[in-house]
């Protein structure tokens, strides 16, 4: 096989195998939709975060803003503290509701943001001061459950 | 008694202390590798051509075996991911295991068996015929000259074909998963756009599949420089590459998986 065809095989198989990393890239993981520049870091103090995760997706109406970036727990107050990183593009009031939802009955959770009515908006390294904690499942159902039973009780 | 007890621990260490200096020789010949690549990185054309036998060769081995690695995923995944009623969840638990494991390891798997057993095989044949031999009396060092741009060609050949076989298996994935079955196409891709990570993930892959490409190249080239030159040599030191280089990428991948994907 001549010098030729041999470079024009070898520059077509970096080229499949260069394509095959940038459908990696773009289509199948989110470097397309992540990082698109310009972001701001927000801090938030939770009671309970549930299974919060590193990385968990901060949504506002469903759309995904940010990401939660470190999760480190305050020995003095004895909360959870949350760090998230949200897109420059997406301001919020200051007045902002931060909860943490989950997305189906069993899915991940996230921190969603509910808009409040505060003229002034959030600058970098400022704290969610209104924060509603995780639902633990277990507590609701302990909850129904000791409440049905005193209901039983009471009707004897 | 005592005296076959005494032969018994002494074939042992014999074993064992030819093993160590094996692996010994085996870390001075990868240094030696390393040295004298200048040649197979100067003179870029002798690594292009051993490119083109070692990766351009494999590409459609790893091609339909990454088609079919997606597509059972796909099935297997579905079935068990509907009894949760989370099908739509098909598309990450594709891309994350071939991105994450399958892509790097089948396919460096598959390349130690298709392009290793031949380096070693060419390499193991070139001793036997004494053609290393005739290398070095017209000055001409075999390290550069045969080893290194061999060497060079797996390193720069492994993280292609297992991006290859990870974008062909999650086509595969796509085909069954929502051609075949009808899974939502929309969720399956964003679902798996929101769930994989490039740096986490993708990038991961990627140092995954370049270190198994330096295990593999590394034991071909040196099984076949240290194979007997007879014909039982070559052939023992082919079967030892892909018996030994499945086993250290198996164990590599342990390793790097401890080290990346702890959790949090």
């Amino acid at each position: 096989m001549n010098r030729a065809t041999l470079d024009l095989w070898v520059g077509l198989f970096v080229a499949i195998g260069l394509a095959a990393l940038l459908f990696l890239a773009l289509k199948v993981g989110n470097l397309a939709t992540s990082s698109s520049g310009e972001t701001y870091r927000l801090q938030a103090r939770f009671d309970n975060i549930g299974g919060l995760k590193v990385r968990a997706a901060v949504k506002s109406a469903g759309v995904v803003v940010g990401r939660v970036t470190e999760i480190k727990f305050d020995s003095k107050d004895y909360v959870a503290v949350v760090g998230m990183q949200l897109d420059q593009r997406y301001q919020f009031p200051r007045d902002t509701f931060a909860t943490i939802n989950t997305s189906g009955l069993l899915g991940e959770q996230y921190i969603g943001m509910e808009v409040g009515g505060d003229p002034e908006v959030f600058k970098d390294g400022d704290t969610v001061k209104k924060t509603q904690s995780a639902v633990v499942l277990e507590k609701l159902i302990s909850q129904f459950m000791f409440s049905k039973a005193s209901e039983e009780t009471g009707k004897k | 008694m005592a005296n076959r007890f005494a032969q018994a621990l002494t074939s042992l260490g014999e074993k064992v202390t030819s093993r160590i200096w094996r692996l010994g020789f085996a870390a001075r010949f990868l240094f030696m590798t390393l040295v004298y690549s200048g040649t197979a990185l100067r003179r870029f054309q002798l690594t292009i051509r051993e490119i083109y036998f070692s990766g351009v060769q494999s590409l459609i081995i790893i091609m339909v075996s990454g088609l079919f690695v997606g597509m059972v995923l796909g099935l297997q995944g579905y079935d068990t991911l509907q009894r949760y009623g989370s099908s739509e969840a098909l598309g990450i638990l594709v891309a994350l295991s071939l991105v994450r494991e399958l892509g790097p390891v089948v396919a460096a798997l598959l390349f130690a068996s298709r392009a290793g057993s031949a380096i070693t095989a060419e390499i193991g044949l070139m001793k036997a015929t004494e053609q290393l031999s005739a290398m070095e009396m017209m000055a001409v060092n075999p390290i550069a000259r045969v080893v290194a741009p061999r060497f060079w060609a797996g390193v720069i050949s492994m993280p292609m074909l297992a991006a290859l076989f990870s974008a062909m298996g999650i086509f595969g994935g796509y085909l069954v998963g929502v051609q075949l079955i009808g899974v939502d196409e929309g969720s399956f891709w964003s679902q798996m756009q929101a769930t994989v990570d490039f740096r986490e993930d993708i990038i991961n892959g990627v140092i995954k599949s370049f270190v198994f490409g330096i295990i593999i190249s590394w034991i071909a080239v040196f099984e076949g420089y240290d194979s007997e030159p007879t014909a039982e040599g070559v052939s023992g030191a082919t079967t030892r590459t892909v018996v030994t280089s499945s086993l250290a990428i198996l164990a590599a991948d342990f390793i790097l998986t401890a080290l990346m994907f702890r959790g949090f």
